[in-house]
């Protein structure tokens, strides 16, 4: 229905240009980046195409596949969590009680708290000599105190919860959609029929959250393979590497140490990784989220 | 018994959510050595010299500027840019207009360091590292795709004839967006516009490599990289902390309501 004085282009174009130059061209150049060694503390080597053997390198690697593996761990532990804790917010915020409006509220705090700032106040929290965690573990007895940052199998825990704190109410509030569109005399019916609290949580509330459970899933899962910024403030990777999620790994290679070849290449694998999930995600929840727009 | 579960269940949500920020929020108060006290110091002497020593001593007041500048310019020009295309994929018809939401869904999926190194190899190629423009331009092609979407489905919810009246009458459809569309969306604009400069506001990484400059950089990388090496300065990071999330806050509070409105127009659709 374009008319002449206004071309549909004239709208679209300046989106085009944004998302074109500054995120489909560089998507295509960390591909074609990740074919080349391409070194920037060693600048007389220059750029030389070799093929797939970044990717070969990235295999055989074993910071990469400790990387992938504390990746993978994080997405897995994480996400359920979250989805669970923000059930059981959803759960409560769709009862009716007096103060309901104050708690819808404080449950956003987290959500809208700078990642950086979360990031800096739990490792005040994990602190090693005064540190809240610290003092509800072991009272005064100082001489007991951990720096859990710093202990191998507990640095990932401690950014965990950091992550499920800050983002469960966002799976929380998917959640509450869902459920506000639960039509009541569904539990009416089931009043009737003398179900149980129970039985009407596991037979109404639980099919028919399903879609929004689904969602609440594939957005935690893609944000949990996006962490960053809680990694750069609590550990920078460490200890021995437990912490280094794929994200932050390839961040150090590029940008710390200048490796662009090789440092695309786990770009391109995180970005492949994310992708499949994506896929994966959308034909289990049977893709309603994109069928969901209407055709005009 | 059904009460007191729930009352029960209401503190614990509110007490994981709004304590660890309060034990901080505290610690913004406290001087050093109640920071250090063990056991800890419950409520602080409310001094204020964290707050100033971290605007005098840390110039926190240049970041929260460089915040303020990044984070309008971000919501002003993405916000413009998305109303142009959600205009069009909801008014026109498009039989790919499917297909770009869908690229731009896909899009908004990826993680950073996905584009991390080329976006710093151009912005280096065009001398915009460590300029205001430079970090504009990658923000707005990262909100883009949350802004394109919500406001597709906001402004496919309004009535169409209104338009179509206007436009038969010789309105062009630049007249019609500026004329009609928006005044009638001006909620659902704002909403989006709230939730792309609360994302600008909380941007890191991007940020972290484009801004090297101390003047330049915004406060997430000010309070990430907050100096200090064996004895971290917590009152001082406290503080700037409370100063960054207060606008935050203040918003979230004030629009509650929309921006779980927002959220969900982009999370059920997009």
């Amino acid at each position: 229905m374009s008319n002449r004085q206004d071309p549909v282009w004239r709208f679209l174009l300046p989106s085009f240009l944004f998302i074109g130059v500054f995120s489909l061209y560089p998507i295509i150049e960390s591909f074609r980046l990740s074919l080349y060694r391409m070194i920037l503390t060693m600048p007389w080597l220059g750029a030389k195409f070799v093929g797939w053997e970044n990717y070969w390198d990235l295999a055989t690697d074993p910071v990469a596949r400790g990387s992938f593996f504390t990746s993978v761990l994080f997405v897995a532990v994480t996400t359920p969590i979250e989805v669970l804790v923000g059930l059981a917010m959803a759960l409560v915020l769709n009862e009716s009680f007096r103060g309901r409006g104050w708690l819808r509220a404080i449950v956003l705090i987290p959500w809208a708290v700078p990642t950086v700032v979360s990031s800096q106040m739990w490792r005040f929290i994990f602190n090693d000599r005064y540190g809240l965690f610290n003092y509800l573990i072991f009272g005064s007895a100082t001489q007991h105190y951990w720096a859990p940052l710093a202990e191998p199998g507990l640095a990932l825990m401690a950014i965990m919860l950091a992550d499920i704190w800050k983002t469960s109410s966002f799976a929380g509030l998917i959640l509450l959609a869902g459920l506000q569109g639960i039509p009541g005399e569904l539990y009416e019916a089931a009043n009737i029929d003398g179900a149980t609290t129970w039985q009407k949580f596991r037979h109404v509330t639980l099919p028919l959250l399903k879609p929004a459970l689904l969602l609440a899933l594939l957005f935690r899962t893609i944000d949990a393979l996006k962490v960053f910024d809680l990694v750069f403030v609590m550990t920078q990777g460490g200890p021995a590497d437990t912490t280094n999620i794929l994200q932050f790994y390839g961040y150090k290679k590029i940008f710390a140490e200048g490796m662009i070849g090789y440092g695309s290449a786990i770009a391109v694998a995180v970005f492949a990784i994310s992708l499949l999930l994506s896929i994966l995600y959308l034909r289990v929840s049977g893709s309603g989220i994109i069928r969901r727009e209407p055709a005009l | 018994m059904k009460k007191l579960a729930l009352a029960g269940a209401v503190f614990l949500i509110g007490a994981f959510t709004l304590l660890p920020f309060l034990w901080f929020l505290l610690t913004s108060w406290k001087s050093a050595g109640e920071i250090t006290a063990i056991p800890p110091v419950m409520l602080p002497s409310f001094r204020w010299d964290n707050y100033r020593a971290a605007i005098v001593e840390y110039g926190l007041l240049h970041y929260i500027v460089n915040s303020a500048v990044v984070a309008t310019a971000t919501t002003v020009l993405s916000i413009f840019v998305a109303s142009l295309a959600a205009f069009a994929l909801a008014r026109f018809r498009l039989h790919w207009a499917r297909y770009y939401l869908m690229l731009l869904l896909a899009l908004s999926m990826f993680p950073q360091i996905a584009i991390a190194g080329p976006v710093w190899r151009l912005l280096s190629f065009l001398g915009w590292l460590n300029s205001y423009h430079g970090i504009v331009a990658a923000y707005i092609a990262l909100s883009l795709p949350f802004a394109v979407w919500v406001l597709t489905t906001f402004f496919r919810e309004l009535p169409y004839d209104i338009e179509e009246a206007a436009l038969i009458d010789g309105c062009t459809r630049w007249q019609a967006l500026r004329l009609i569309v928006l005044p009638l969306a001006a909620p659902g604009v704002f909403t989006a516009a709230i939730l792309v400069f609360i994302q600008a506001w909380n941007e890191f990484f991007f940020a972290l490599i484009i801004l090297t400059y101390p003047a330049l950089q915004t406060l997430p990388v000010g309070i990430a990289l907050f100096p200090g090496e064996y004895t971290m300065p917590w009152g001082e990071i406290a503080a700037a902390s409370t100063l960054a999330t207060l606008p935050l806050v203040a918003l979230t509070l004030l629009f509650q309501r929309r921006i779980v409105q927002g959220l969900s127009a982009g999370a059920v659709k997009g």
